[in-house]
């Protein structure tokens, strides 16, 4: 009888799951499947079966050059994430290591300059941006993504290292173990998990930053963002191709963060809730 | 917690001699020099990180307030002089200021209404035994990894569309009269975007707090005669209370700059109908070529962000002394 109840209980906790599922990730899912339809048949009314057309990619990558966008986005956000790595890993390490009195006013001040909103210095960095040639460049805006992003990675990489037990460090010294051997065989093993969360965490963010990217780009910088919002003024039949664009450019960054969902949690509440 | 203890062992090895006293002296000394040390070495790896973010926040802020007191154009840059609070005064008393103020806690509080009821439904839903429980998990996460731009124009051209969109499918389907929804309802439409956005972002946050809920404490509150509700209510919410905070305020901060998604469905319009603070900003700025005005809402703007950047950074410091 019991057992009946919760089988019940259980099918219809899992259809209206899989319902609500569903409709959340329908846009998602419509867009890969118009991605293979044809123009006149992706505004035709709903349909869930494309004619399998692979001509919007084909199309997309010709006309409007999609391979140059997509390669800034990558240089720019895998770059700007090394960038960040190389200054946050030393902090993030002396700051769970060997923390002062200061060290959490230090990092709640990082966290309050994540704070600052955009638009409170768009007009000086455009103007510095114009007066230095970096504006349209890949190297300008990885440094805005670099600074934009290094907040959150020194708390994520902070977060995970304080996890990292201090006595193993001292066993491995009792062990006789020299700085070097230290940092190699016990520290990084431990360290690296966090690292690469980290990593990946900060490649989503830097990919869909989507205010700098617009702004201080144009045809030679421009990563996917600003690429697929220059569709926004569209001239005939384009929601095929649009969606083809779209497609490739939320593939990757979709699949990251199935893998991240996690670390995802932890990065963007500062630790808040794990 | 010294970091570089072999470094310091080499530098002030104490001379072990049978007196005690003396041996623990020499270890205190060289204890002291081994966190001077290591002080400085700890100082020197934080530098750069920290520098960077000081230049980073103050250079360009004090520009900001910097051109926010002076009367300079792009149209006409040579004619650049102090402004005093005029430019205040003209971005204050600009009716679209209002309304753009409007329209920024309309979205905030519109898509903090729907993403948090939503998220605590969707949660305790997925926190319930179902079926193929990772692949819904991963369904309802995803738009949180899909860009704005993009996000706002599939909605836009393939869901809301007056004409050839799913939304007007469905409603010539029961026989409605398709809605426009961007000329229609221009900032509902907007805030149903955002909140799609952010709804697996709450959703997965509370869940992750859900699944740390005692099992025994729900037990026992059901042994004695609780129902779902009471227990919902008086076990359930209390223990989410932190993680809500969180996801408030993180979400706010976010959504107090939602830019893209403006940008690429309505630019700000019809009129002002969707213009928010920093989309206003930007069309003073980048449209008008009004550096003074756009400063002076940009030192607006961050006036406003670090009022709930106040409270979000109890609400971590909380965190960090447990």
């Amino acid at each position: 009888m019991a057992r009946a109840v919760t089988t019940r209980r259980k099918t219809i906790a899992t259809a209206a799951a899989w319902l609500i599922a569903f409709v959340i990730f329908f846009p998602i899912l419509y867009t890969v499947i118009t991605s293979f339809k044809t123009e006149p048949e992706a505004i035709a009314g709903i349909s869930l079966v494309p004619s399998g057309t692979f001509e919007n990619y084909v199309e997309v990558q010709t006309q409007r050059d999609y391979f140059r966008p997509f390669m800034n986005s990558v240089i720019m956000a895998v770059g700007s994430t090394i960038l960040a790595l190389i200054v946050a890993v030393p902090a993030a390490w002396s700051m769970a290591f060997s923390p002062t009195k200061r060290t959490k006013d230090i990092l709640m001040w990082m966290l309050s300059t994540k704070m600052m909103p955009a638009v409170g210095v768009l007009v000086p960095l455009y103007l510095i941006f114009r007066d230095t040639g970096l504006l349209d460049t890949r190297l300008g805006l990885t440094i805005v993504l670099t600074l934009v992003n290094l907040p959150i990675v020194v708390w994520m990489l902070y977060t995970y290292f304080r996890e990292i037990p201090g006595e193993i460090l001292e066993a491995a010294r009792m062990d006789g173990a020299s700085l070097w051997n230290e940092i190699v065989y016990v520290l990084t093993p431990m360290a690296v998990p966090g690292i690469a969360s980290t990593m990946l965490l900060n490649i989503i963010l830097a990919w869909n930053e989507s205010f700098w990217t617009i702004r201080l780009t144009a045809a030679q910088a421009a990563p996917l963002t600003a690429f697929i919002a220059s569709f926004s003024s569209p001239q005939g039949l384009f929601w095929a191709k649009l969606s083809a664009a779209s497609t490739l450019a939320i593939a990757p960054i979709l699949i990251m963060g199935w893998f991240s969902q996690k670390q995802l949690v932890r990065g963007l509440t500062f630790g808040a809730v794990k | 917690m010294p970091l570089l203890l072999p470094l310091w062992e080499k530098v002030a090895e104490p001379k072990v001699r049978s007196d005690e006293g003396y041996c623990s002296a020499a270890a205190s000394r060289g204890m002291e020099m081994a966190t001077r040390q290591t002080r400085s070495l700890a100082r020197a790896m934080m530098a750069p990180a920290v520098i960077l973010l000081l230049i980073w926040m103050i250079v360009p802020l004090s520009m900001t307030i910097w051109y926010s007191f002076q009367n300079y154009n792009l149209l006409n840059p040579a004619n650049q002089n102090f402004a005093g609070w005029l430019n205040y005064e003209f971005f204050v008393t600009d009716p679209a200021f209002w309304q753009s103020i409007g329209n920024t806690l309309m979205i905030v509080v519109g898509v903090l209404l729907i993403t948090v009821v939503g998220g605590i439904l969707l949660a305790l839903l997925l926190d319930q035994p179902i079926w193929g429980q990772g692949i819904v998990r991963i369904l309802v996460i995803s738009p949180f990894f899909v860009m704005p731009p993009v996000a706002a124009l599939v909605w836009k051209n393939m869901i809301m569309h007056p004409g050839y969109g799913v939304f007007a499918d469905i409603a010539r389907f029961l026989g409605l009269q398709p809605v426009d929804w961007f000329a229609q309802y221009p900032l509902f439409s907007l805030i149903l975007i955002v909140a799609w956005q952010w709804l697996p972002f709450a959703t997965l946050i509370l869940l992750t707090a859900l699944q740390s809920l005692d099992g025994e404490q729900q037990e026992a509150a059901e042994m004695d005669g609780a129902n779902a509700l009471q227990s919902f209510w008086y076990l359930t919410l209390p223990h989410l209370a932190r993680a809500i905070t969180v996801v408030i305020l993180i979400q706010t901060i976010f959504l107090l700059a939602v830019y893209a998604e403006i940008l690429v469905t309505t630019n700000g319009g019809p009129g002002y109908a969707t213009t928010n603070l920093a989309f206003l900003v930007y069309r003073t700025a980048l449209l008008s070529y009004d550096i003074g005005g756009a400063s002076a809402g940009g030192v607006i703007a961050v006036i406003l962000a670090n009022i709930v950047a106040i409270f979000l950074m109890r609400a971590v410091g909380k965190n960090l002394e447990r």
